[in-house]
């Protein structure tokens, strides 16, 4: 179907008069906070950003993931998996081992 | 085979690699290889939440490491990584039985594209109120995608975010992606509606118009998500 000039000027202007006033306008103009809702989804902005992981050296002490109540300490990172050949523990306290460097 | 190709094997080691004893450094390569896969597949869990949801830990973790295998990221930036990952699922054939997951990951990437996209300041509306408009070309904001799919994927997303509303949708659904201010929206549109953005992109905006049955709600829609930025008559 094709249309006036005149029809769409005119469905433009209803358009634009729907947004003038201050309630329709609220109403269409709200915060969706519907992708980034917290504890039910991760983050917006997705990986790579500030809300993903930050950890960046192997094993780094003062990182630390959820582990299951009670078998953080006894963890172990076997000598050989780590690059100096020594053990590694878990710990309940950050390390001052294995940081970043700088 | 080289280092960077070793690591998206499963278990190759690189050629020459030894350990203090001068035996292939298998276990402690595969550090290297683990902390290089893990951090990419959650990087994709990161960025595809709902398919993550909608298919489980095992089953993403599986398919997201395969997808990680053949499309490694170009970029060192992580933060549009993933961006074929939707025909990567099409194309993957465990993951036939959910038939509506890769437009799934279409609209979950095209939010987060929306997230990352240039700011674009919306034309006032007294640009748009001319008699002449029908003639015009409309600039959209670089964060307008239109998702269409033969599944209720607004619904199914929806249901997956906000697992306190269900929903019984059926039956195919459009979804109109946008950015007004800082937070992406996902909305569901009609067919002719997501036809009319789309058009927009190569025809006037009256050729474009003659594709909806009522043009005012569709263009007060891309007005409020502050989605069209331009304007050009023809000369």
């Amino acid at each position: 179907m094709k249309l006036t000039h005149t029809a769409v000027a005119g469905a433009v202007a209803t358009a634009l008069a729907s947004l003038a006033g201050p309630a329709s306008a609220q109403d269409d103009m709200e915060k969706c906070y519907g992708i980034s809702k917290a504890g039910e989804n991760g983050c917006a902005a997705g990986p790579g950003t500030t809300c993903a992981g930050t950890s960046s050296v192997d094993y780094q002490g003062n990182a630390w993931v959820l582990v299951p109540a009670g078998t953080c300490e006894e963890t172990t990172i076997e000598a050989s998996m780590t690059m100096d050949d020594m053990e590694r523990m878990g710990s309940l306290e950050p390390l001052e081992r294995d940081l970043p460097e700088g | 085979m080289s280092w960077e190709s070793a690591l998206l094997t499963s278990d190759a080691t690189p050629a020459g690699l030894s350990g203090p004893r001068a035996t292939p450094a298998t276990r402690r390569f595969d550090v290297y290889r683990n902390n290089v896969m893990s951090s990419l597949v959650n990087a994709m869990r990161d960025g595809f939440i709902v398919v993550h949801r909608l298919v489980g830990e095992e089953f993403f973790a599986a398919m997201a490491t395969e997808y990680v295998r053949r499309a490694p990221p170009t970029s060192p930036c992580l933060t549009l990584f993933g961006a074929d990952f939707a025909d990567f699922i099409a194309a993957f054939p465990p993951a036939a039985s959910v038939p509506y997951l890769a437009d799934i990951a279409r609209l979950e990437y095209a939010l987060r594209r929306a997230y990352h996209a240039a700011d674009v300041a919306p034309l006032p509306a007294e640009a748009l109120a001319r008699e002449d408009i029908a003639d015009a070309r409309l600039t959209l904001a670089p964060a307008v995608r239109v998702i269409r799919s033969d599944f209720p994927i607004y619904a199914i997303w929806r249901a997956n975010i906000d697992r306190t509303k269900p929903s019984s949708s059926t039956g195919a659904q459009c979804v109109l992606v946008t950015r007004p201010d800082w937070d992406p929206i996902a909305e569901p549109i009609s067919s002719e509606d997501a036809a009319f953005v789309d058009a927009l992109a190569h025809s006037s905006f009256g050729e474009a118009a003659s594709l909806v049955p009522d043009l005012a709600p569709i263009f007060s829609r891309l007005v409020a998500r502050k989605s069209i930025t331009g304007l050009e008559m023809p000369a």
